[in-house]
């Protein structure tokens, strides 16, 4: 059986602090990696479209040596023929060394995993898992904190559909004191089953506010979110609920000077363009941080040692 | 109220009073073509009514099954009139094609050729979860 990784809680503490370490060594000595995974081949298959998780996983895998097919919409594949997901994987599988995917509905990379021989990473199914983007986020807070405990972090915008945050809460809650800040609209609160799994079976404190503003000044980290257009059936709700948080450098006044803000991308307006110039902002290191820590991902799944 | 003890089949007792007919329909008992006996609101001195289903035909039981909608009832399997044995049942830690996610985003609604897979999350509170996209089931037994 191929290893895959469908959820965060698929690593181990310990292979998720290797995997930092590798993308650290990476990020030193990227010569060293350069033809790791030559002759090895990457598909990519994104039934939703994407910007950076596709990007980043094709240039994680040329950086290696290796090489990338796919598709980047599920009009240009056979589910729009009916094909399932199951018949889709079988037949990638015959083709690539390892497969990432993105769907639009939530399990799809679970099921994938019943068919395929190759490594599935789950690269996103709806409003449920993204590890990937949580190994991004954990490296880049190793990265500006130089650890991955004793912190206060705060989830700002929607934590109900945030896939993101649901993997980072989980991933975090196994790290040694760190207090839990959400902030959300009543509308968009972090689902239960998160709260109990991940804070409440294991003790851990948290806090839940609708107010932004009143909790900034004890963050150490901020990751903002987008309320996300697509995951509402009801377009007025949306409407709604989609300007309830806007960081400006007004509302950062207060902030610490340590903080790091984090953002998973695309953003819309939640984080204003002059927020971009603060030192504190750290979304575009994120991007950068995504395709070394996927490079280290392909390298484990792909028992490939450099 | 008499009835006929059995020579080779399975009994199912200590199930909670008026869920009998729950497990008739679980089990697929209506598709036997044996006699079954459900015996609705028997006196009990440990559970005060109880149901009992007899079945007069040897069968495999999905003890997964019961274990799910009631992790009390036993299975007692009869063979020339003597029980021969007496299976106490637990919570399945994962349910194939028992019950469907009712989540409208998940895979297996879009794609009800998959199995069904719901793994038990909390054995206390006997809460499972879809295997797929984690929503809880909504319990109704």
């Amino acid at each position: 059986m191929p290893r895959n990784i469908i959820d965060i809680t698929d690593l181990t503490v310990a292979e998720i602090d290797q995997l930092i370490a590798t993308a650290e060594d990476i990020v030193a000595h990227p010569a060293k990696y350069q033809d790791a995974c030559a002759h090895k081949q990457l598909a990519t298959l994104f039934f939703e479209p994407s910007t950076r998780t596709r990007l980043s996983f094709e240039s994680a895998m040329l950086s290696l040596g290796g090489s990338t097919l796919g598709f980047s919409d599920a009009m240009n594949s056979s589910t729009s023929k009916g094909e399932t997901v199951g018949d889709t994987i079988h037949t990638v599988s015959c083709y690539a060394d390892i497969i990432a995917m993105r769907h639009p509905k939530e399990g799809a990379p679970y099921a994938a995993a019943q068919f395929s021989e190759v490594p599935i990473i789950n690269a996103g199914d709806g409003g449920h898992n993204h590890p990937t983007q949580t190994l991004t986020d954990l490296l880049t807070i190793h990265r500006e904190k130089n650890r991955l405990d004793n912190f206060t972090i705060g989830f700002c915008g929607d934590l109900k559909f945030g896939r993101t945050v649901h993997s980072l809460v989980n991933a975090l809650s196994r790290y040694e004191n760190i207090h839990f800040v959400l902030v959300s609209p009543l509308e968009l609160k972090l689902p239960r089953y998160v709260k109990e799994e991940a804070l409440k079976k294991r003790g851990i404190p948290y806090t839940q506010t609708t107010d932004l503003e009143s909790v900034i000044p004890q963050l150490d980290i901020l990751y903002m979110t987008r309320v996300q257009k697509e995951r509402f059936f009801n377009e007025e709700e949306y409407l709604r609920l989609k300007d309830s948080y806007v960081l400006t450098p007004e509302k950062l006044a207060s902030a610490k000077e340590s903080l790091s803000i984090l953002h998973p991308l695309p953003r819309v307006n939640e984080i204003s363009v002059a927020v971009d110039k603060d030192p504190r902002a750290a979304y575009w290191k994120q991007v950068k941080n995504g395709k070394y820590i996927r490079m280290a991902l392909i390298l484990k799944l792909l028992g490939i040692e450099v | 109220m008499n009835i006929d003890s059995i020579q080779n089949g399975v009994v199912l007792d200590h199930i909670q009073a008026g869920k009998s007919m729950d497990i008739y329909k679980y089990l697929h008992l209506d598709e036997l073509d044996c006699s079954v006996a459900i015996i609705k609101n028997v006196r009990s001195r440990r559970m005060g009514k109880k149901d009992i289903i007899k079945i007069d035909s040897p069968m495999e039981v999905d003890l997964d099954v019961l274990g799910y909608i009631d992790a009390n009832i036993t299975v007692n399997i009869i063979r020339d009139g003597v029980r021969m044995d007496k299976k106490h049942l637990e919570l399945p830690r994962k349910l194939v094609n028992i019950i469907r996610c009712k989540n409208p985003r998940c895979i297996t609604v879009a794609e009800p050729q998959l199995d069904a897979i719901f793994l038990l999350s909390d054995s206390d509170k006997h809460t499972y979860r879809c295997g797929y996209c984690d929503t809880e089931v909504d319990r109704k037994f």
